[in-house]
């Protein structure tokens, strides 16, 4: 059951007129087209999607890291006159919203970061659905994107002390992730003098 | 005893005095009742849970990353190792993706199969759940063991078909890999004649239970709407009443040609989630049954399935199935070359733990061991 999206773009520009939302088109054949939604109305439209739509299930919410923002474009296309996307590349939150009570969906959303910086920032939804809680923190985990006002953003996947964001594109992994010096050259050495027959 | 307070940044205060003080336990990750390596750092004031965080990662090894640097049909092998109980659902989801991705059509006789194996699939998780839920009420090992013994025989329709028992490796885009061989589908209609006085069997002994009924009636339920809200899918979502199958919501593949009903619970509690699966298995009879007297004959891939130098056209895809577990999803981003530009998934055993703390808060330390059973988690997928 596919959504649709024209209709409930018109559908919040007509009940949040300050929100910035915009339609883009898919241009591959699964029709999935999206909403391009501003980080500061974010909420609010999710709000609205929720309580006078009934898109009432957050289903998945995914990171995408976009180094190129030109390649951004060509997978999400914008009409005309509409913004494009940030100069230096962006990070880009993805939620697919269903109804279970009439059965519709996907709706997908998107919002994006301002770079992939110390702005790099969108507000969380999890006060309007709570299943966004540990998927949110992933995001944050191996994207490296903060959500505003997340009730307890910490690294989930990853252990707290580890530095960097492994889903980020230019992220380099270390050369041996395995290295710890263990006693065994110790103990041969050790070996060696204590059998020097043998060596 | 964990010192370091800092794992619990929003646990409430251990300070007091010996009367009113609390205790940290971190359960797991060693814990036979984790289903695996999964951690749990518990605050209680006596036997009751103040505050419930999970931990998670030990198993992590970034899964949607290597996807990024292989071709799409190099992680087809790899989805098996997701939810490892039932790797033919993790290879339909992905193939369906990946079909939506690039308008793959595929051929009735291996949409036939797909469901046949979806649907043995299922079989295999509830009943290897039956038998992992009474070992988390101390009955260890013999419901196990007599679950097993059900799960293998199927496991070894699997081994005749895919040449493995658990990593199957089956579904292509466009189909399946091979054909299926001469006289398997009298064996899985064997199989499913069998199975119906199985059920009957386990559920005389389970039903009635007392110790099942102490341990299970009015623990862990949460209202519908919670439940939706906190991304909840599968037999946890249905057993509280929530009428929401993808197999009958989205009517993916053939399904929509098949005669059989949702089973809803009404609480929602530990009990409502473990009858909803036998439920649930009786309906999988019904739809094997179905599927195997109407298999036509014809192709099992579609003809022009391209299998080297794929390429998908640009743009992105979300597609889901009603796995045992939940919905599974796959978000993919094509951006025009052999390997997938995003490859994301949408784990259900990951996202059903969202209300693990609001489920257990209030009740007692030996609660939470059950109804982390009832979840039905395989840590391949939580933690990716």
């Amino acid at each position: 059951m596919s959504v649709d999206v024209a209709g409930i773009l018109q559908s919040i520009r007509a009940a949040l007129p300050a929100a910035i939302v915009a339609m883009r088109t898919n241009p591959g054949p699964s029709n999935q087209h999206s909403l391009l939604v501003g980080n500061g109305a974010l909420v609010e439209v999710l709000r609205f999607l929720r309580d006078r739509l009934e898109f009432d299930f957050l289903s998945n919410v995914s990171g995408v890291d976009w180094p190129d923002p030109k390649k951004a474009d060509t997978i999400a296309v914008f009409g005309e006159g509409e913004e494009t996307a940030p100069e230096n590349g962006f990070l880009e939150v993805v939620y697919h919203l269903y109804s279970t009570s009439r059965r519709i969906g996907p709706l997908v959303v998107r919002a994006r970061t301002a770079d992939r910086g110390g702005n790099a920032k969108v507000p969380s939804v999890v006060s309007v659905y709570r299943s966004a809680e540990f998927q949110e923190r992933e995001v944050f985990d191996l994207f490296g994107v903060v959500f505003t006002d997340h009730p307890d953003l910490r690294r989930i996947l990853m252990w707290d002390e580890f530095a960097d964001h492994p889903m980020r594109k230019d992220y380099v992994a270390p050369d041996d992730y395995e290295y710890e010096p263990t006693p065994h050259d110790a103990v041969l050495e050790k070996a060696r003098r204590h059998y020097p027959a043998q060596s | 005893m964990i010192s370091d307070p800092s794992m619990f940044s929003s646990a409430p205060t251990l300070e007091g005095s010996d009367d009113d003080q609390l205790l940290r336990v971190s359960l797991g990750p060693q814990h036979p009742s984790t289903h695996g390596v999964f951690r749990m750092n518990v605050v209680l004031d006596g036997e009751t849970v103040v505050s419930l965080k999970p931990v998670f990662g030990y198993l992590h090894r970034n899964h949607e990353k290597i996807a990024e640097g292989v071709t799409y049909l190099s992680s087809m092998p790899y989805t098996d190792r997701l939810d490892y109980i039932c790797p033919l659902t993790n290879n339909w989801a992905y193939a369906l993706a990946v079909e939506k991705l690039a308008g793959i059509e595929v051929p009735e006789r291996a949409e036939y199969m797909r469901v046949i194996l979806g649907e043995l699939t299922r079989l295999i998780n509830h009943t290897a759940f039956m038998g992992f839920i009474l070992g988390d009420m101390g009955a260890w090992g013999s419901a196990l063991m007599y679950a097993f013994r059900e799960r293998e025989k199927i496991l070894d329709l699997f081994e005749d078909l895919t040449g493995a028992r658990m990593m199957a490796n089956f579904m292509r885009f466009g189909g399946c890999r091979n054909d299926l061989p001469a006289g398997w589908t009298e064996k899985v209609s064997v199989l499913v004649d069998d199975y119906g006085p199985f059920l009957d069997e386990m559920e005389k002994f389970l039903v009635g239970n007392e110790i099942l009924l102490a341990r299970c009636q009015d623990v862990g339920q949460l209202p519908k709407e919670t439940l939706i809200n906190g991304g909840i899918t599968g037999p946890m979502l249905r057993a509280a009443g929530v009428n929401y199958d993808i197999r009958k919501v989205d009517s993916y593949g053939i399904y929509g040609r098949f005669d059989f009903r949702i089973p809803l619970g009404e609480k929602g509690d530990c009990y409502d989630r473990i009858m909803i699966r036998f439920l649930e298995m009786r309906e999988s009879l019904k739809i094997l049954r179905q599927a195997i007297d109407q298999l036509p004959a014809g192709e099992y891939i579609h003809p022009k399935a391209k299998i080297r130098g794929f390429k998908p056209p640009v743009g992105e895809a979300y597609g889901r199935i009603e796995g045992p577990k939940g919905e599974l999803g796959f978000h993919l981003i094509s951006d025009g070359t052999v390997n997938p530009y995003r490859y994301r998934v949408r784990p259900p055993s990951f996202i059903n733990l969202t209300l693990l703390e609001d489920m257990c808060l209030g009740l007692d330390l030996a609660d939470v061991v059950i109804i982390l059973g009832s979840i039905d988690i395989v840590l391949g997928e939580v933690d990716r």
